[in-house]
């Protein structure tokens, strides 16, 4: 399922815009526009969502290219984690007032 | 592989109780978190927020023109690039708030279509023309200032991509505001003509700002279930009071008189009392009967018919590069 919001009824498809506010920031999505390519979506992207300095790159990915997750599946496709506190440092407790640890 | 779209539509069996997805959603709404797209949601709030983001997106589009008529005739080279970016950060706010209504089931022509249709509804105070420079200062300070006021709160609707909008539009939207309030300031230390023409336009955008906030709360039907939902959380009249409150000082500063004999502290109640709205006006407005109805809703229609060459050539011009670059034969089909 591609993300919400594409249609392919559209004059010109939908694209995901992720801007990367600074260096050493990764890429994160801010919304999306329509554009009919990908040149123009870049340029749109960037009229658009950096008006005022907010990034110094841009991706621009067509929403029909994205692959989601099943909605419907969402509790037991994310279940396995559940139950698993052993996975974060705060399960460990009897190491607590040793210093470094 | 195509998965089938989410079955929003389920009714909850009267006999069983509520459907697993109706007591998810109500749990979200209940602990005041966030309702995504995919999320399973009932049909009217799904109707309630496309109605509601949709007319909100139209009135930052239509919005433009009040103050697009003044881009060519600002008194200054730095008023006119003030105003270019004001207009463009409507724009833009316009499409953030399309974009967050696609996400429920609509698409933005269906939006478009409908507005130039004269279908949907955008925000009456659009519908009042901008005579004068010294409107560009009471669009910002009252307009803008009454949007502030009604968009904040929105910033924790409780549907996520709204939500998300409206912080962004709400960033921005602050500049607006001011640069309004700085353009009736200057002209209030202008000459007497230039102080009178502030306080003319003062004047006429005071009462249609006031009825931004809707009708009072209790002719104000959707309120209450909106409220339910958490996508709104003030009501109409709470708003429109919390707005006069911060006004009445700006004026002072400015050295205003705000065009209301009514408007008085209430010590007892700790809010200023105000005169009567006059909601006739705001209805004539909202039916369309207002001073610049026709002609906004025209200068959008010929916008978009004028561009729809654009548009087309775009995409032949995109489907012919895509065909170029993955080597396959263009055909009639393909263009057309």
């Amino acid at each position: 399922m591609s993300a919400p919001g594409a249609s392919e009824k559209e004059v010109w498809p939908l694209w995901e815009v992720f801007v990367r506010s600074s260096r050493g920031i990764s890429h994160t999505h801010v919304g999306s526009l329509h554009a009919p390519d990908a040149t123009l979506a870049v340029r749109n992207a960037r009229d658009l969502y950096t008006r005022r300095n907010e990034g110094v790159s841009i991706w621009v990915v067509p929403a029909e290219a994205i692959t989601t997750s099943d909605p419907d599946a969402k509790g037991a496709f994310f279940e396995s984690p559940a139950g698993k506190n052993y996975r974060h440092a705060s399960y460990y407790s009897k190491s607590e007032g040793v210093k470094h640890l | 592989m195509t998965i089938p779209p989410v079955p929003y539509d389920i009714a909850p069996s009267p006999a069983a109780g509520l459907s697993p997805e109706e007591q998810q959603f109500n749990d979200l709404i209940a602990a005041d978190s966030r309702i995504e797209p995919r999320d399973w949601m009932p049909e009217a709030y799904r109707k309630t927020l496309i109605r509601q983001i949709s007319q909100h997106a139209h009135s930052e589009i239509i919005g433009m023109q009040p103050e697009g008529n003044w881009i060519t005739r600002a008194p200054s080279l730095k008023r006119k690039a003030i105003l270019l970016a004001k207009v463009q950060d409507e724009a833009g706010h316009g499409l953030y708030l399309y974009s967050a209504a696609q996400t429920l089931g609509i698409t933005r022509d269906e939006m478009t279509d409908a507005l130039i249709a004269g279908k949907a509804r955008y925000s009456s105070i659009f519908n009042y023309p901008s005579p004068t420079w010294a409107d560009m200062g009471s669009i910002g300070w009252l307009v803008d200032g009454a949007a502030i006021c009604n968009q904040v709160p929105l910033c924790r609707a409780s549907y996520g991509p709204y939500g998300r909008a409206m912080v962004r539009i709400c960033k921005e939207e602050s500049f607006h505001q001011r640069q309004g309030f700085e353009i009736l300031l200057e002209l209030m230390n202008g000459t007497d003509d230039q102080r009178a023409m502030a306080q003319e336009s003062v004047n006429r955008w005071y009462w249609p700002a006031l009825q931004m906030f809707g009708p009072p709360d209790d002719d104000s039907p959707n309120s209450a279930q909106s409220m339910k939902w958490n996508i709104k959380r003030f009501s109409n009249d709470e708003l429109r009071q919390r707005f006069v409150g911060m006004l009445v000082p700006q004026a002072e500063v400015l050295g205003v008189t705000l065009p209301d004999p009514d408007l008085r502290w209430n010590e007892e109640k700790g809010v200023y009392d105000m005169g009567e709205i006059d909601w006739t006006e705001f209805h004539e407005v909202l039916q369309g009967r207002g001073p610049a109805n026709a002609r906004r809703l025209q200068r959008r229609r010929d916008a978009h018919e004028n561009g729809r060459w654009v548009r087309e050539a775009a995409a032949a011009y995109a489907r012919k590069q895509a065909h170029a670059s993955t080597g396959t034969a263009l055909t009639e089909t393909a263009v057309a």
